[in-house]
């Protein structure tokens, strides 16, 4: 069984046309995922392709810095610099088996398009990425390795011109060519199974991090931290640590120019009104109408006004609280972890780790080191 | 029969049956859009042009089945300030002359509840409604809400559609049986015809309400095709929204000019 709900949400809020696609999906997974082959297959391409297992890596000038210890996981040194390329290959591998021969993406700050096209180019496979035009600016060298690598970008120019509208577009590219066409969605949102597929891919990390810290230390984190815009590389992470209750689970959302101006990326922070965002009930920023409302933040992969329906079903719970980390502080905890630590993160992640900076108390903390932030200087040294 | 004592269902049931065209022709109305005022004359027009139903349109952030043409006029009705109240005020106006059946997505029509947003349009005199983000299986709340208000919910096929979904679907369409013609977004296609006759079959044999295709119907000569293949009703959006955007500075003439062309079109 594939979760369609967590609680009250997830769901499959999407036009007629798709429903049929949605339900071959569910099944190519339900088979894939019993089918030791396909597992063979993509472990055996994480290994050699992406270089997994990627190293946990304790973090010791940072961890005197907080007075406790840090320990990072470096999905940054994950293939193509992200841990996109875990959900990318096994869609990839997936859409292979359903005989789509076209793959669409959406992508915000271009990691999860480079990972889409780099699998795309391995497995000779058209690829379509759309990407909002604010985002084709702030994020120009993934968009020149999406192109090297022979995917077509199309900038999307509705709106605000960021993953919201691209996530939107790459939806009704899908409605229309679905017949041929498999919609590699980056994260964990989107209509059911969408959101338990990709925790599927992405929860590796976790279990990888589990393991290497009962090596390492002879025991579990007591705290476990990752950024959250959709919520891939936090439900990755959490995955492995949700049955151990002592384990805190931390989502760190955009707190873009502050969470009381309104502009932010924020909707699990902030509460409210669950809404429906792109095929799902979840925490959404939204008007009293029920217009989506626009979501701020200097990171592009977090400027997005939704966020995984599991995020919000686990909030619900109290299993994991999210917090939000503002454009200013994420900036500066992006200079500091490559001065501390000679790591440039992307500026996703450097929300995560300008939450542990600001948090003063804790124990052992695993913080997911989600990407690189080479794509990010432009934007952070060309700031006033 | 006066509009009051009949229910939404039952003012839907008889435009079709009493429409004197071979099917009965319902244009697409963008609420708020150039502006609220417009768009109510705009409606009035479509009365005069020989609309038997009209779909109203509410404009939406992220309208996901739409393409490009519909997006841009719900864009620009938003940011000329249309809100929900605003579109029902123009469903009240209308549905005194044509049944009017509300196009609206799924966020907007659950964020006050689905209860009391259907019991407000019912207070408009509208008679259905149609979100067309909410499949079958996510409609059970609305449904109920539809049908204790005497209102259709009016559901979406595709051709992609599998037959198991077509036969529940169409045991669950209230109104009408609202008949995607492509796979795809709104918007305008040449030449997309030669499959008509199969999607409507496909359809028919699925209900007992009236069928009626839309999604890339625009010319009297698709309207005809869409009537030879036995469809009850014919929907046109874009191609009317799109004569708003090109004439703003008299929509209602232009409109009028392309109702005047599908009427011929589905001429006896």
């Amino acid at each position: 069984m594939l979760e369609h709900r967590f609680g009250d949400y997830g769901g499959q809020y999407v036009p007629e046309t798709l429903m049929p696609a949605l339900a071959e999906l569910e099944l190519a997974w339900q088979s894939a995922r019993e089918d030791e082959g396909y597992w063979a297959k993509l472990r055996e391409l994480l290994r050699d392709f992406a270089g997994r297992p990627t190293p946990l890596y304790r973090a010791g000038t940072l961890s005197e810095r907080v007075g406790r210890a840090v320990y990072l996981k470096r999905e940054d040194l994950n293939h193509t610099g992200s841990h996109k390329l875990n959900n990318a290959l096994g869609q990839a591998l997936l859409a292979e088996r359903m005989g789509k021969r076209r793959i669409i993406a959406e992508t915000g700050a271009g990691q999860h398009g480079v990972a889409t096209a780099t699998v795309c180019a391995l497995l000779g496979i058209e690829c379509v990425v759309y990407m909002g035009v604010e985002d084709t600016r702030r994020q120009r060298p993934n968009v020149q390795r999406m192109e090297l690598l022979g995917a077509t970008v199309r900038p999307v120019d509705a709106g605000a011109k960021t993953l919201k509208e691209a996530t939107s577009a790459a939806i009704r590219d899908w409605v229309t060519n679905v017949k041929d066409t498999h919609y590699v969605i980056g994260s964990v949102v989107g209509p059911a199974p969408y959101p338990a597929l990709v925790r599927d891919l992405q929860r590796v990390i976790g279990d990888e991090a589990r393991e290497q810290m009962l090596e390492r230390e002879g025991r579990l984190p007591t705290r476990v931290v990752a950024c959250v815009g959709g919520g891939s590389n936090a439900i990755g992470m959490f995955t492995a640590f949700l049955a151990e209750d002592q384990v805190e689970l931390v989502g760190v959302e955009a707190g873009g120019e502050g969470i009381e101006t309104k502009r932010h990326g924020a909707p699990l922070t902030v509460g409210g009104r669950a809404g429906i965002l792109h095929g799902s009930r979840s925490a959404v920023m939204q008007d009293e109408e029920g217009q989506i409302v626009e979501a701020h933040s200097v990171s592009a992969g977090l400027d997005y006004p939704g966020a995984g329906p599991q995020h919000a079903f686990l909030r619900d719970s109290g299993r994991a609280r999210y917090v939000a980390v503002t454009d200013e502080q994420a900036i500066e905890a992006f200079k500091l972890l490559a001065r501390l630590e000679g790591i440039i993160p992307a500026l996703e992640t450097a929300h995560a780790i300008a939450w542990v900076l600001s948090e003063p108390k804790g124990d052992l903390d695993l913080v997911c080191l989600s990407g690189r932030g080479d794509k990010d200087l432009a934007e952070v040294l060309g700031r006033p | 029969m006066s509009a009051q004592t009949l229910s939404g269902v039952e003012r839907i049931a008889e435009a079709f049956s009493a429409t004197s065209k071979r099917a009965a022709l319902m244009p697409y109305l963008m609420g708020g859009f150039p502006t609220l005022d417009q768009s109510l004359e705009i409606g009035e027009a479509y009365v005069q042009g020989g609309a038997d139903l009209i779909e109203l349109g509410v404009p939406y952030s992220d309208p996901l089945a739409d393409g490009p043409v519909i997006h841009e006029a719900g864009t620009r009705a938003l940011a000329a300030g249309a809100s929900v109240g605003g579109v029902l005020e123009v469903a009240r106006a209308i549905s005194s002359s044509v049944p009017v059946v509300l196009m609206c997505y799924a966020n907007m029509v659950l964020a006050p509840g689905a209860e009391p947003f259907v019991e407000r349009l019912a207070r408009t005199g509208a008679c259905g409604l149609i979100v067309p983000d909410l499949p079958v299986g996510e409609a059970p709340e609305v449904r109920q809400a539809c049908e204790a208000h005497g209102l259709a919910l009016v559901p979406l096929v595709a051709p992609t559609t599998t037959p198991e979904r077509m036969a529940m679907i169409g045991a669950q369409a209230r109104g009408f049986l609202y008949t995607v013609s492509v796979v795809g977004t709104t918007g305008e296609r040449e030449a997309l015809a030669g499959q008509f006759s199969e999607i409507v079959a496909r359809a028919k044999a699925s209900t007992t309400v009236p069928v009626a295709l839309g999604f890339g119907i625009g010319t009297p000569e698709q309207a005809r095709l869409a009537a030879d293949a036995g469809a009850d009703g014919v929907i046109v959006g874009t191609r009317l929204v799109r004569a708003v955007s090109e004439a703003p500075e008299d929509p209602v003439a232009a409109v009028s000019a392309v109702l005047q062309g599908l009427v011929a079109g589905l001429e006896r």
